[in-house]
């Protein structure tokens, strides 16, 4: 069992990293890894939808008819997605400002739907909420990359958290504005891609 | 009427829903390898988002506005969008056979199309009036549609040239999307 838990979790590391293996849920990848926080809050927050709507499908998952399931998937992450939204406005204000309509897209995230049809519609609860996890994860993980990359060439500096660079280049540094605008954003994705599959390949 | 037009302009080609606000990139990268599905998948597109636009538009002022409960929107909204598409899709199988061989499989797609939903709460957030709304609904489809069917031409050459091995598929597909970008960004202050 544990075996099992642990296989699920860390196949969203790396055999099936979201936005890299599975070329899916791209709009939020491309849209906020302008800064690393940006890229985390963004990745929590579907971390978040995709724990709990992992979890609930999977406890339907008897109980939902297969004609209608997809329905009842949208209204379940919906449900969630709504819960996250309230939160941030409540707790982080301006990064729920910064995500803007990202949030609620959450909903039509191709990730989170195609787990919970994938996966949680198969799974035991457990097993579906370290899915869940271990593809929210890597999300994160990946959103976080983009954005140091991004926001490193771009800006000369990392933010983890609300104005607080952990790390900043000097004076001299003349930034790379094309990689915080929209066509950076593309072509840093795209080498990242190609990077992944030059390690893949060995 | 001059604003209307300026309004169009911009969500076509400053504000382009693919290459500058980032909504829709699953089916651009997914449908763009060959040219005939990426114009069944612009049509499709600009069908489902004007009559999305128009009947989210009409959710939020009369009802939700109305009745207090905004909070509710995301919810309403992708359950008004699924459920159109799948009242769209039979409507077409039933009437418009000719129409629906063109562009059903495109149809259960765009229920995910995150471009569809952007649009309708970008609408929202405007506070767009319900003509403002339809103009914008129907020129961000647009938009999207000339982005996809620039992309696909592209990538139909790119096909046939000998791409590095690591660069194949959807990272040279990327990269050349960010060109495209890049041109699109010229457009920035034209209104």
């Amino acid at each position: 069992m544990a075996q099992s838990l642990a296989k699920e979790f860390t196949k969203g590391l790396w055999a099936e990293l979201p936005p890299f293996r599975l070329v899916l849920g791209l709009c939020p990848v491309l849209a906020v890894t302008k800064s690393v926080e940006n890229g985390i809050g963004m990745g929590v927050a579907t971390t978040f939808v995709l724990i709990f709507s992992n979890l609930l499908v999977s406890l339907l998952r008897n109980i939902i008819p297969s004609k209608v399931r997809i329905a009842c998937y949208v209204v379940i992450i919906a449900t969630f997605v709504t819960i996250v939204e309230l939160l941030m406005q409540a707790y982080t204000y301006g990064l729920f400002l910064k995500l803007g309509i990202f949030i609620p897209l959450i909903v039509v995230n191709c990730i989170v739907l195609g787990r919970a049809e994938a996966f949680a519609s198969k799974n035991s609860p457990m097993l579906s909420v370290a899915d869940g996890l271990g593809i929210g994860l890597g999300f994160t993980l990946s959103l976080a990359a983009l954005g140091a990359v991004r926001e490193f060439l771009g800006n000369g500096t990392l933010t983890i958290w609300e104005g607080l660079p952990v790390f900043e280049m000097g004076a001299g540094f003349l930034p790379f504005q094309f990689m915080i605008e929209a066509p950076g954003a593309f072509v840093g994705l795209g080498l990242m891609l190609c990077l992944m599959n030059l390690i893949g390949k060995k | 009427m001059g604003d209307l037009f300026v309004l169009a302009i911009s969500c076509i080609f400053i504000n382009n829903i693919l290459l500058a606000q980032f909504l829709g990139n699953c089916p651009f990268l997914g449908t763009s390898k060959k040219m005939e599905t990426a114009v069944g998948m612009s049509m499709a597109v600009i069908f489902v988002l004007v009559m999305a636009g128009l009947i989210t538009w009409i959710v939020d002022v009369y009802l939700l506005k109305a009745l207090n409960v905004e909070y509710l929107r995301t919810v309403s909204f992708i359950l008004v969008i699924a459920s159109l598409v799948q009242f769209v899709e039979m409507f077409l199988k039933k009437s418009i056979p000719g129409l629906y061989a063109g562009l059903g499989i495109f149809l259960p797609l765009i229920t995910t199309n995150c471009a569809v939903m952007g649009v309708c709460l970008i609408n929202i957030k405007e506070d767009y009036t319900f003509l403002q709304t339809a103009v914008s609904s129907f020129a961000y489809a647009v938009g999207f549609g000339l982005a996809l069917i620039l992309f696909a031409g592209v990538r139909e050459r790119i096909n046939i040239a000998r791409v590095p091995k690591c660069l194949q598929d959807t990272s040279i597909g990327l990269v050349t999307a960010g060109i495209i970008a890049l041109t699109f960004m010229s457009f920035k202050g034209m209104v």
